[in-house]
């Protein structure tokens, strides 16, 4: 099926609007838009970040998973209390895949659910005595944590504790710090709040503490970069993590995959912050900008032509050892790069795409596509922002779909209507649409699947779709009583 | 009044940040821009406008200012 013309895609938005009610329709019609080059600001084509409609089906999440489960989360030698009932710790725990080098439980704790588990007599007598028994438990049972931090849940900004009271008392016997994080999950539209509310805990809490510089015997060096924003998901803060260390940069801290609180506590001394998920951790760049003078970049590790782009970029900002070493890079993997498309591509040319993710992948993984010959025909955040739409409209291909937020029934349409040949998005997509007979990924934890990024995650995401979408079950999930008898006599034939 | 961060963009343009509600856009036109005088009223690519109380002197960028309201686009 050949791609959709923009009136063909106007039509198919007021059609999927048909079945709201009017004031709905009014609503969910501010966030679905046609892609358009010549629009230059996202706003005027699309509104985002602004609380889902009631009675739709939503996949975002709350601030406590963008706080826990994206940005504390992965940094594996704290401990993270999450501070409230027991269910949003257990449905959180070790479900990203977040990958870590340590002994669990012993020197890292990424796996592992601390909770407070609230009964009804803590949300009536409040929960502080709790947390700070908590505190010292855990300094008896896990000598060996770096630090906590107290991932707040819903109630306890209903009841109104007082966790940084008890924090500082507590990181005070310890002499260990203690993070109070007050992302409770009512606050905001979706995680993306919490991710805001993650980053200015580690300013406020961890940057300074106390006025107590901390690693001052640490050397800083001419190369010192620090990775931000990538989580490690099956690994692949350390197959970005490999590219630079090549090109002759020193990678001082991965934030947060695999990363530890004394990096974090590292970083103001580099010397540039390279920025992978924008929108999970632009804040604290723009901090570390602002306070130590540490200029930010965006750069991009999916997809060979994206990776190469970005290491010039980065390169661009050293002299021109590091600028020798990234084309030095780029020429080493090319020939694993060349082999990667004439494998796959020939398999994949011309499929079609559809996507559904949050934070950066919406955008960033276009470009992995499209070195296989695939086409992005339809994209959307869950908890983006207009700037990253901003940036979105020029990756993506004129008079292609975009949505925000977008409900179970929108997605279902547009892809009932649009008929890809795959669908990138989470768990809770995916069964319906594998039901639907369209071969999907999950793009979130990469199908238990990964690294994606850089040129090794590259080979892995070529097999990885090549696999999906070349899957002999697509061709037989018609019954047999259902099919037509044309395709039984070629059956009996063949 | 809000706390809004001016800083350079990639190709020298002023780029502005309102923490509060995560709105970042480039700055097309600041009322002083000289060596003696900096801030006053500066105008979005969005069509919202703030007020900056002018500086005697450009600061270092980036930095976090009060601003006043002027017009905003939303």
């Amino acid at each position: 099926m050949s791609a959709l013309t923009r009136e063909e895609t106007e039509a198919l938005i007021k059609e999927v609007l048909e079945v709201y009610p009017e004031k709905a329709q009014k609503d969910r019609a501010k966030h679905l838009a046609v892609n358009d080059h010549s629009e230059e600001q996202s706003k005027k084509c699309i509104t985002s970040n602004r609380k889902s409609l009631p009675g739709v089906m939503t996949i975002r999440g709350c601030a406590y998973a963008g706080s826990k489960g994206v940005v504390w989360g992965p940094i594996k030698d704290m401990i993270h209390i999450s501070h409230g009932p027991v269910g949003c710790g257990q449905y959180s725990r070790a479900g990203r895949r977040n990958y870590y080098v340590g002994v669990t439980g012993v020197n890292t704790f990424g796996t592992m659910n601390f909770t407070s588990d609230f009964q009804e007599k803590d949300i009536v007598f409040g929960g502080d005595k709790k947390l700070a028994k908590i505190i010292n438990e855990i300094e008896g049972l896990f000598p060996l944590h770096k630090g906590i931090s107290v991932q707040s849940e819903c109630p306890i900004g209903l009841i109104g504790d007082d966790i940084e009271a008890v924090s500082k008392k507590g990181a005070a016997e310890l002499n260990k710090p203690v993070v109070p994080v007050r992302c409770e999950g009512f606050r905001g539209v979706s995680q993306s709040l919490g991710h805001h509310i993650a980053n200015d805990a580690i300013r406020d809490w961890v940057f300074s503490r106390d006025g107590k510089d901390v690693k001052q015997e640490f050397v800083p060096g001419p190369y010192d970069v620090s990775i931000i924003g990538d989580y490690n998901i099956g690994g692949d803060a350390w197959s970005s993590r490999i590219l630079l260390e090549e090109m002759g940069l020193r990678v001082v801290a991965q934030w947060s995959g695999d990363g530890t609180l004394a990096e974090i506590e590292l970083t103001p001394k580099v010397k540039l912050n390279l920025i992978h998920c924008y929108r999970s951790m632009n804040y604290i760049a723009r901090h570390m900008e602002e306070k130590y003078s540490i200029p930010w970049i965006e750069y991009n590790f999916f997809g060979p032509t994206k990776i190469a782009e970005s290491l010039r970029a980065i390169a661009a900002h050293f002299d021109d050892k590091i600028k020798a070493g990234a084309e030095a890079v780029i020429a080493k993997y090319q020939p694993m790069v060349d082999a990667v498309i004439a494998k796959y591509r020939t398999r994949l040319e011309g499929k079609r795409v559809m996507l559904y993710v949050g934070g950066l992948r919406p955008r960033h993984v276009i470009g992995s596509y499209e070195d296989l010959g695939m086409e992005v025909v339809g994209t959307g955040y869950e908890f983006g922002h207009n700037d990253d739409y901003d940036r979105t409209i020029k990756e993506m291909g004129n008079a292609t779909l975009l949505y925000d937020d977008v409900t179970g029934f929108e997605f279902e349409e547009f892809v009932k209507k649009v008929k890809p040949d795959l669908i990138g998005s989470g768990i809770k997509e995916k069964y319906i649409f594998q039901k639907m007979g369209v071969p999907f990924r999950q793009m979130h934890s990469w199908d238990y699947s990964g690294p994606y990024h850089g040129y090794d995650g590259f080979a892995i995401f070529a097999r990885d779709m090549d696999m999906t979408i070349n899957n002999p079950c697509w061709k037989i999930l018609t019954p047999p009583w259902q099919k037509k008898p044309e395709a039984e006599a070629i059956a009996q034939a063949a | 009044m809000a706390n809004i961060m001016i800083r350079r963009g990639a190709a020298g343009e002023y780029v502005f940040y309102l923490p509060k509600r995560d709105l970042e856009d480039t700055i097309t036109s600041m009322e002083f821009d000289q060596a003696d005088k900096w801030g006053g009223e500066i105008k979005l690519n969005n069509g919202g406008a703030y007020y900056v109380d002018p500086m005697p002197a450009p600061p270092k960028l980036p930095i976090s200012v009060r601003a006043r309201r002027m017009d905003a686009a939303e």
